[in-house]
């Protein structure tokens, strides 16, 4: 494991309060249950803790319920039990809105993701709905797309994208609207190897903190430090990818190879 | 791919008509067909002169006007319905056609009619033709948009031009999946009467639905993710510049005086 950016932990102290107080974590669960109305139950109880700057793989099972986690992050999804925390914010009715602009939700699908006629309208909407100037929003749009290497393609349809950089421009749509926490879901699914290659170097060079549900355990080697096993709504194991991977018995155990 | 998309290669063009304001080119449009339908029947001289405007237009378009004028024929199909004018406007009668115990008797203000009809229909399909030739599809989105068309409406013509080509691909795809599995065996008899073949088919409309409609769902939550409430928003247009006003009011009143000209000759 490469060893913990020492700028995080900078960066933790700055937030802290002049008391001296722990700040909270930048995402908790706690004890996360989730029913869908059909009576499957998705969730049973998962906890967890992120710090600011933290990458963290969810593998696991088709089913485990990684989509289901990732979908309560901004709300999407209310759990049935237990508490979403963002920045110490419990997930509720009236902090959703404030939250959404803090966790960057980015779909497996970019035809979902992207549902605007051009990449430039795609990227604005979220700065637009959150109801910043004008001259802002287009700053934003351009320095997203500058950061995930889209630059120029604004007056493109998403359509004639490849699948690649329908990727790139669906991370970007959320970038503008400069969360704290980036979900993805499946980022590299679909991808040809040049395209998930400069995905995952993408996704190392962002600063934001990364919850990444997935597959790909070779690019949770490389990107991912830390790695959580959701197993039929419960997480499994949660600890460094080094060691995971490592160990071919508990890989076979919960199904990853 | 799909039709809308076979005008993509024009709207990069550059010409004056493509640097125009789609706003301009939006409402100019509409007074041209607004025109043209208020023009009475067989006053060919005052659709000559507002096609003489339109195609003075297509000239400087740099689309091509045998681009325009061929396409325009798409809507020829239906302007076919006028085709009863020709049987059913009272006038002199120049042929009778039995039918059975009907006769159909031509008329020649049925024919002048029809004539009318169609040429208007071909000329304001042009029109519409040199507006989307030479602006982008979202432009003229934000041209109905400033226009007072409501938010939501104009937001549900950018999801269906947006994935339009998606359900496409999809049902591309399903037929595909379908073509590859309609083998034939030697000696044997593929393949089922029509009936089954159109449950088939069925089948695959009613999957492309569901589909449809799952992706509408994530396409929602996608939505609310990037700070969605229920209220689309858009940049504020900027206003026309006085060259765009004048060239507006200079057009509207141009088609105004030939169909005033048409009535009151």
């Amino acid at each position: 494991m490469k060893a913990t950016p020492v700028s995080r932990t900078i960066e933790a102290q700055s937030h802290s309060s002049p008391i001296g107080t722990l700040p909270p974590p930048l995402l908790e669960l706690r004890d996360l249950r989730y029913v869908y109305p059909d009576g499957t139950t998705a969730l049973r109880g998962v906890s967890l803790r992120l710090a600011e700057g933290e990458k963290v793989a969810v593998v696991g099972l088709n089913g485990a319920g990684k989509s289901t986690l990732l979908l309560h992050l901004n709300g999407v999804l209310r759990s049935t039990s237990g508490a979403v925390l963002v920045e110490g914010a419990p997930v509720s009715n009236a902090t959703v809105r404030r939250i959404r602009a803090r966790v960057g939700m980015v779909f497996q699908d970019p035809d979902d993701q992207l549902f605007s006629p051009t990449v430039f309208e795609d990227v604005a909407f979220g700065p637009l709905h959150m109801g910043l100037a004008e001259a802002e929003i287009r700053s934003r749009v351009s320095r997203a797309l500058e950061q995930v290497g889209m630059s120029g393609f604004e007056r493109r349809m998403p359509h004639h994208l490849s699948p690649g950089q329908r990727k790139r421009v669906a991370i970007a749509t959320v970038l503008a609207m400069d969360p704290v926490l980036l979900a993805l879901d499946e980022p590299s699914a679909g991808l040809d190897p040049r395209a998930r290659r400069s995905l995952i170097a993408l996704l190392r060079a962002l600063p934001q903190a990364m919850l990444v549900a997935t597959h790909d355990l070779p690019m949770v080697a490389e990107a991912f430090p830390r790695v959580v096993v959701l197993s039929e709504g419960l997480v499994a194991y949660d600890g460094p990818s080094a060691a995971l991977l490592a160990d071919t018995a508990l890989l076979e155990q919960y199904g990853l190879c | 791919m799909a039709l809308t998309s076979s005008l993509d290669p024009y709207v990069d063009r550059d010409s004056p008509v493509h640097a125009l304001d789609a706003r301009v080119k939006l409402l100019l449009t509409l007074a041209l067909v607004l025109a043209l339908a208020l023009i009475p029947a067989g006053r060919w001289s005052a659709m000559i002169a507002i096609a003489a405007l339109l195609w003075w237009a297509v000239l400087r378009s740099a689309v091509g006007p045998g681009l325009i004028l061929r396409r325009a024929f798409i809507a020829a199909p239906f302007a076919l319905a006028a085709l009863t004018l020709v049987v059913t406007r009272p006038g002199a009668p120049l042929l009778r056609l039995p039918l059975g115990p009907l006769t159909l008797t031509v008329t020649d203000a049925g024919l002048v009619a029809f004539a009318s009809v169609i040429l208007k229909t071909w000329l304001s399909v042009q029109a519409a033709l040199l507006l989307m030739a030479t602006s982008r599809f979202t432009e003229v989105l934000g041209a109905l948009r400033s226009l007072g068309l409501p938010a939501v409406l104009v937001a549900m013509l950018g999801f269906a031009y947006r994935y339009l080509f998606v359900l496409v691909d999809e049902a591309e795809r399903l037929l595909r999946a379908r073509d590859s599995r309609a083998a034939a065996l030697p000696g044997r008899r593929a393949g089922g009467p029509i009936a089954w073949r159109a449950g088939v088919l069925e089948g695959m409309v009613g999957t492309l639905f569901v589909r449809a409609y799952e992706r509408s769902e994530r396409i929602h939550a996608a939505m609310l993710s990037r700070s969605y409430t229920g209220e689309f928003r858009s940049f504020p247009p900027r206003s026309l510049t006085t060259s765009e006003q004048g060239l507006l009011i200079a057009g509207a009143a141009l088609l105004a005086a030939i169909v005033w000209l048409a009535y009151w000759r």
